[in-house]
């Protein structure tokens, strides 16, 4: 019992400081790959003693990035406007950085790792309705947004609130529509058991993957989770050029870094859930739970703990690879206008779900239920 | 569910329940009101109805509070209008207070209270569809068009339709500001 605690322990604190973490790399590959994208030089200012200039290293800004940002974001001033709501103020970045940590619990990143007489689930919580459980702490994560502008006493905040829920329910709608399409495929709201069934090929040498089944379901949710995470193109709730910085202008300090944080985590997220639902999640092509099955008939035999390892590698490789598709297309788009943006939402993506909930549905019943 | 679990979020319910209506800010009403859902929908997940409890979630946090939020920033509900204690008013609010208490402890005390034993589906996604989409479709539909029926309403009465005068005055396409 006590064992079970502190495996279960152990799994939660591991998986909040990789997204943590995560978050932090992709900050850093934000401001140093948007320079690349843009032919500038980007973050190269701070060093440690100078140590990597005498070594003739090129400055990455990973000083920069990793230590000398958040020291100066931690000590600035705590600053809360005149006459703002100050409770509200106050519990709004938690609101928006809680939400989205929370998520990450039921989505696995590894098959069962076998220690002694333990069979360890490599996932946080293993829950029979882990989708349920996302949607529902996604829209817990409305109201980060929607309450630090209006609590922020500033009209441009407000603006950007206003904006920010309402893009977020309208995405939503389309994000659901995607997920209970895969739902119907694999029959369960279990993460766990989704990826279960996502192994093994077709004809021998194409994986299981849920993108197969789900072609236009995949590009719909990617669209609806960049919306979520509130990114250019769909960046209206921050759009510097009218907003100042949208629901965040007043925050300063370490306040705007949840806020900043909660956005980098909510890509991750979108990844996960990408790569769980489409990608096979922690499922390497022709790897089994005893080895390689290569398409030729050879069998290369592995251990359990190289299996799950190896699983939790391929799950590792493609969230980062969706991270960066994600921060690519950021600095490759412009932005929306908003009416744009709900005409996308509204007329375009949402219909495009139903139908593919349709087609769907009368494809399961046409093979008789089963995939 | 332990009954330490159980009074916990049972009395949070309440407490929350409680700064709902007792808060002057609406904002701050609304918050609390998140809460008592948060709590009615663990109790729900408590009583091994997951999807029960997570749909709850889904549904009045994810959406309709949001939906008030809106109600609240578009009609600029600052503070409650002092005037709102008129002795009339209160009457009528205390009738129906006690209507409702009367109506809820009637309906307590008749319950038959039983323990029964529940099938191992209890609560499933599985059950729940095959209530909603089997035995109570028709209501369910019903209800939907309901709902559809208040927003179409809603629409119709909040909007601003253009006064006769000035719909049947000719366009203007000068860009000088008419007196």
């Amino acid at each position: 019992m006590l064992i079970d605690l502190i495996i279960s322990a152990i799994k939660a604190i591991f998986v909040v400081l990789l997204v943590l973490n995560l978050s932090a790399v992709l900050l850093w590959f934000e401001r140093k790959g948007s320079a690349l994208i843009q032919d500038r030089i980007g973050a190269n200012r701070a060093g440690l003693f100078g140590i990597g200039r005498r070594l003739g290293l090129p400055n990455l800004g990973i000083i920069n990035t990793f230590i000398a940002d958040p020291l100066k974001i931690f000590t600035k001033e705590d600053f809360v406007p005149d006459r703002a709501d100050k409770f509200l103020y106050t519990l709004a970045p938690f609101l928006a950085l809680f939400p989205v940590l929370i998520s990450f619990a039921p989505i696995p990143f590894g098959d069962r790792l076998i220690v002694g007489s333990h069979q360890i689930e490599l996932v946080v919580c293993p829950l029979t309705a882990g989708i349920l459980y996302i949607l529902a702490a996604l829209g817990l994560g409305v109201y980060g947004a929607a309450l630090g502008g209006w609590a922020s006493n500033n009209r441009w905040a407000l603006l950007g609130s206003v904006r920010a829920s309402a893009q977020l329910i309208s995405y939503e709608l389309t994000m659901g529509l995607s997920i209970i399409a895969v739902v119907m495929v694999y029959g369960t709201l279990d993460l766990q058991e989704i990826c279960r069934a996502q192994s093994g090929t077709w004809f021998g040498w194409l994986p299981k993957w849920g993108i197969v089944y789900q072609p236009l379901g995949f590009l719909l949710l990617l669209v609806a989770g960049i919306a979520e995470s509130r990114r250019i193109p769909f960046d209206l709730p921050e759009g510097e050029s009218e907003l100042v910085a949208g629901y965040f202008t007043e925050y300063s300090g370490g306040k705007q870094a949840a806020f900043m944080l909660a956005d980098f985590a909510e890509i991750v997220l979108v990844s996960a859930l990408i790569s769980t639902l489409f990608f096979g999640g922690w499922q390497v092509p022709y790897l089994q739970s005893d080895g390689f099955h290569l398409p030729g008939g050879t069998w290369l035999p592995l251990s359990n703990p190289v299996v799950a390892l190896l699983g939790f590698v391929a799950f590792g490789i493609k969230v980062v690879f969706f991270c960066w598709l994600q921060i690519l297309i950021r600095w490759t788009l412009p932005r929306f206008r908003y009416d744009q943006l709900m005409t996308l939402g509204w007329k375009g993506l949402l219909p495009l779900g139903l139908v593919n909930l349709m087609v769907t549905a009368v494809a399961i019943v046409a093979v008789g239920g089963s995939v | 569910m332990p009954l330490g679990i159980f009074a916990f979020f049972a009395t949070l319910a309440v407490i929350s329940a409680l700064g709902v209506i007792l808060q002057r800010s609406p904002v701050h009403s609304l918050l609390a009101l998140i809460v008592t859902l948060l709590c009615v929908a663990a109790l729900m997940i408590g009583l091994d109805a997951l999807a029960v409890g997570l749909l709850q979630a889904i549904v009045y946090v994810g959406a309709i509070v949001v939906l008030f939020l809106f109600v609240i920033w578009l009609l600029n509900l600052e503070r409650d209008p002092e005037e709102s204690g008129r002795l009339g008013i209160k009457l009528l609010a205390a009738v129906g207070a006690a209507a409702l208490v009367g109506e809820l402890t009637a309906f307590l005390t008749r319950t038959h209270m039983s323990q029964q034993t529940v099938n191992s589906d209890y609560g499933s996604m599985a059950q729940l569809a095959g209530l909603i989409f089997g035995n109570y479709l028709i209501a369910f539909e019903v209800t939907s068009l309901l709902l559809l029926v208040a927003v179409v309403g809603v629409v119709a009465v909040a909007r601003r339709w253009p006064s006769p005068r000035l719909a049947n005055r000719p366009p203007t396409l000068s860009a000088k500001p008419q007196t």
